[in-house]
């Protein structure tokens, strides 16, 4: 008997052509993409200097020459969003790098093996888990000193128990199927078998999960640059705009808005770019949209 | 006068239609059957009846129950029909109790809800049903939870919740489809029983016409969302006039034409090796921690079995659910560790081995799962599932190899060579159970051991799929261990059965010798639950004289 010798065509091109027929991916995807072309722009032009004070201008409401107004040291608020995204979302995506990168095969590797192996493993989990996050963050910046590198450090170290127990129960709702049976029936170990079977399968908990931890690291950020342990002035950051804000938030309510949205807009593009490619990934849901 | 009057109701969801002109009705203290493939309609008829449809439904057509029109009806008043005046009976006893709520509660709550009775009167009522359904207050406490039953206890449960308000209608959609032969004798009594009594209506939804003939007065058979065949169960079932009616009749009793160049190898003498042997072999769990230093009896899931299997032969395996059946399966697959005794195949010990060990023993024993749903990773496509055990070759076989081997595959099971480009979810049941066998069969394997392989497919499907094994059997010369609590099943398809009980075999023999003649107590209440269609005919003919 014959076969077609055309292997599947499951080329880039056509994998592109599918995930822009998504909407929520499509949207997504421009959202990111703006937040990223911004933060690049960034680093060759701004409309103002961000480390200029002009204290004669502090404080305007948002005009034609200022588009988001200014701070309460005269610097010009979009200038400063335009550096902060930068800052943010490194320290944000790293972060969830880092837990990822960990967590997710630490919670493999315990659901795989079982046992005491999983049972140690999870309880030194919770251990971290057991302390605030922030509280250990300054730790952490309290010993190695302050700055964004460190504050990188410090959230990705309690993003891994998030990953690991997510990864984990996942994994372990899909060891017990009989699919999983039968791969192992074929000869297949462990570690391939959570390669080819199981990471698939729980990829879409995954980025969700993945989603939720950015916006909460570019939360965590913030909070670290209140304290004045995450970026280090005057590079400006979304956490410390916001808080700088606080106090201000009746005279100059432009400047707890501003970087609050770009916070939205930013988590939002991410949340449907995930939501996107958890879509795109899932072969059940191709004929839907 | 009809209890339950259903005129030419038609249904469709979104834009597909799903009943067209169904036709059907109950009078009080009467069984209607009704039966059909998956995706007939049977379930839509009857949650049609209650008015539990999915969003984007609409009906047309007209629906009475005890005089009131139930599709005009407003939801306050469906609220008050349902678990009152109409019960229902679900089909998974796992998923339709809630695990957190004791089982008195949820006896009670419908009690309390319908009768605004209070906590106490409604807690002596929910008593009285539990007893009444088999549970007594002695063994069964209101406060167990649903999870410290067994599956036909839950099933009882749940006929108590249905019953406790002496409904005027019951629904039972598969009642007994989730549980094995014995436990499904004794619900279906009790469902008979119950219906006596209160003089109840019964709607039995079923796709068994064996259990069917046996209960109902009247029958209805549904294709398609339409009426084949409706009338009297034992003239319906005898005359079968209807093309449907017979080819369904004849599905549910097939037996496959074994077509086999060669009878059992039995003969070759005692120095032939043969294909399996399993000597004494044992696999305990662990009791329950019942404190820091104690733990509860061990459960002996496999206790002492021993047994051989010669090359090319089926041997069934029967016995109730819980009796091990499954455990001494993936032992011999080397899925699970034996607690002691020893597996030999092809004269190697499997026992103790490594994984790498264990590969040339991977190449020549596959398995076929019961849920053709469950058994393939959704997230890959056809290819890749049914080249899976490819995997234990011993040179990995390139890109075109594994294309063609996997379309030879498909060929051999029926099954188009463009299919490998699918994902499993475009397939239907008994596609997917053709996958699951096509994925066996790859490596050319010398035992297939068959884990209830057809016990989740319609009959007809079913009967195709014992058609396959069976032509597989005889053109490849492959052992099955097929797995059933079917004796239908059984009987079909092997040359041996063996009846397991509480972890232990406790008969063995020619298939038909075992079911026409079972010796031992759990081979004779097997097969004296097991329903069957020709008895059952009989029986309702001698009935009406």
């Amino acid at each position: 008997m014959t076969v077609p010798a055309q292997l599947p065509d499951d080329g880039v091109a056509k994998w592109i052509g599918k995930a822009f027929a998504n909407r929520s991916f499509l949207v997504g995807f421009l959202i990111t993409l703006t937040v990223a072309v911004v933060a690049l722009v960034s680093f060759l032009w701004t409309p103002y200097d961000v480390t200029r004070l002009i204290i004669a201008d502090k404080t305007q409401a948002p005009s034609l020459t200022h588009w988001f107004g200014t701070d309460h040291f005269g610097r010009d608020i979009l200038s400063m969003i335009m550096v902060g995204a930068r800052n943010s979302i490194a320290v944000a995506l790293v972060a969830v790098g880092i837990g990822m990168g960990i967590g997710v095969p630490l919670g493999m590797f315990a659901a795989a093996r079982g046992g005491l192996v999983d049972e140690a493993l999870m309880r030194l989990n919770d251990l971290v888990f057991a302390f605030p996050a922030l509280l250990s963050a300054i730790m952490i910046t309290a010993i190695f000193g302050p700055g964004a590198v460190n504050a990188i450090i410090a959230i990705g170290i309690f993003n891994i128990p998030v990953f690991a127990r997510v990864g984990r129960a996942g994994a372990l709702s899909i060891w017990p199927r009989e699919y999983i049976l039968a791969a192992r029936a074929a000869g297949k170990g462990k570690a391939q078998i959570t390669v080819e079977h199981i990471l698939p399968n729980i990829a879409n908990q995954l980025l969700v999960q993945g989603t939720i931890q950015f916006a909460l690291g570019i939360l965590a950020e913030a909070g670290l640059s209140y304290l004045g342990l995450g970026a280090q002035p005057p590079m400006p950051s979304w956490g410390r705009m916001l808080f700088d804000a606080q106090t201000r938030m009746v005279i100059a309510p432009w400047m707890a808005l501003v970087p609050g949205m770009a916070i939205v807009i930013t988590v939002l593009g991410l949340n449907l770019l995930g939501d996107g490619i958890a879509d795109i990934l899932d072969p059940k849901s191709r004929r839907r949209r | 006068m009809s209890l339950l009057e259903i005129e030419n109701l038609t249904l469709s969801i979104g834009e597909a239609p799903i009943l067209k002109g169904v036709e059907l009705s109950v009078t009080p203290g009467e069984v209607m059957g009704l039966v059909g493939e998956s995706g007939s309609g049977k379930s839509m008829t009857a949650l049609t009846v209650m008015r539990l449809l999915p969003h984007l439904s609409r009906m047309a057509g007209r629906v009475t129950f005890d005089g009131i029109d139930i599709l005009a009806a407003s939801e306050d008043q469906m609220c008050a029909l349902r678990g009152d005046d109409i019960g229902m009976v679900f089909q998974e006893p796992m998923t339709a109790l809630n695990p957190v709520k004791t089982i008195g509660e949820q006896v009670a709550e419908g009690i309390r809800w319908h009768t605004r009775a209070s906590r106490a009167e409604a807690e002596e009522r929910a008593r009285a049903i539990l007893d009444r359904v088999g549970l007594p207050e002695s063994k069964f406490p209101l406060s167990r939870y649903p999870h410290e039953l067994s599956g036909g206890q839950r099933q009882r449960v749940v006929i108590a919740i249905a019953c406790a308000l002496k409904p005027k209608l019951l629904i039972a959609d598969e009642p007994t489809t989730a549980l094995d032969v014995v436990l499904q004798a004794q619900v279906l009594d009790l469902l008979r029983d119950l219906v006596a009594e209160n003089h109840m209506g019964l709607l039995l939804i079923s796709h068994d016409l064996a259990v069917v003939t046996e209960m109902a007065d009247r029958i209805t058979i549904l294709r398609h969302g339409e009426v084949m065949e409706a009338g009297d169960t034992a003239r319906v079932l005898s005359e079968q006039v209807h093309p449907y009616t017979r080819q369904l009749a004849q599905a549910s009793v097939h037996v496959p034409a074994r077509a086999r160049a060669d009878p059992p190898r039995k003969d070759e003498g005692p120095s032939a090796v043969p294909l399996l042997r399993v000597e004494n072999l044992s696999r305990h769990y662990p009791g329950r921690r019942l404190s820091l230093f104690r733990r509860g009896e061990p459960t002996n899931a496999v206790d002492g079995v021993s047994f051989s299997m010669m090359p090319g032969q089926s041997v069934a395996l029967v016995g109730r659910s819980g009796c091990g059946k499954s455990t001494l399966a993936r032992m011999v697959l080397a899925l699970d560790r034996p607690s002691s005794g020893e597996i030999r195949f092809r004269g190697d010990a499997l026992t103790g081995k490594s994984e790498a060990d264990l590969k040339p023993a991977r190449r020549d024993m596959q398995v076929v799962f019961q849920d053709p749903y469950g058994s393939f990773d959704p997230r890959q496509k056809v290819e890749r599932l049914v080249a899976e055990p490819l995997h234990v070759l011993e040179t990995a076989p390139t890109r075109a190899e594994r294309r063609e081997m996997v379309a030879h595959a498909l060929h051999e099971v029926g099954l188009a060579a463009s299919d490998m480009d699918k994902y499993p979810h475009e397939f239907s049941g008994g596609q997917r159970q053709r996958l699951s066998i096509a994925r066996a069969i790859i490596t050319r394997p010398k035992l297939v051991v068959a884990d209830e392989p057809v016990s989740a497919l319609d009959v007809s499907i079913r009967a195709q799929i014992l058609d396959l094994f069976a032509e597989l059997n005889g053109k490849l010369g492959v052992a099955y261990l097929f797995i059933t609590h079917d004796l239908t099943v059984a009987r079909a398809i092997t040359d041996e059965v063996m009846v397991m009980h509480e972890g232990r075999i406790v008969e063995r023999g020619k298939t038909g010798e075992v079911l026409d003649h079972p010796q031992s107590d759990a081979a004779q209440e097997l097969v004296a639950a097991a329903p069957d269609l020709h008895r059952a005919i009989a029986r309702r003919l001698q009935e009406q004289g």
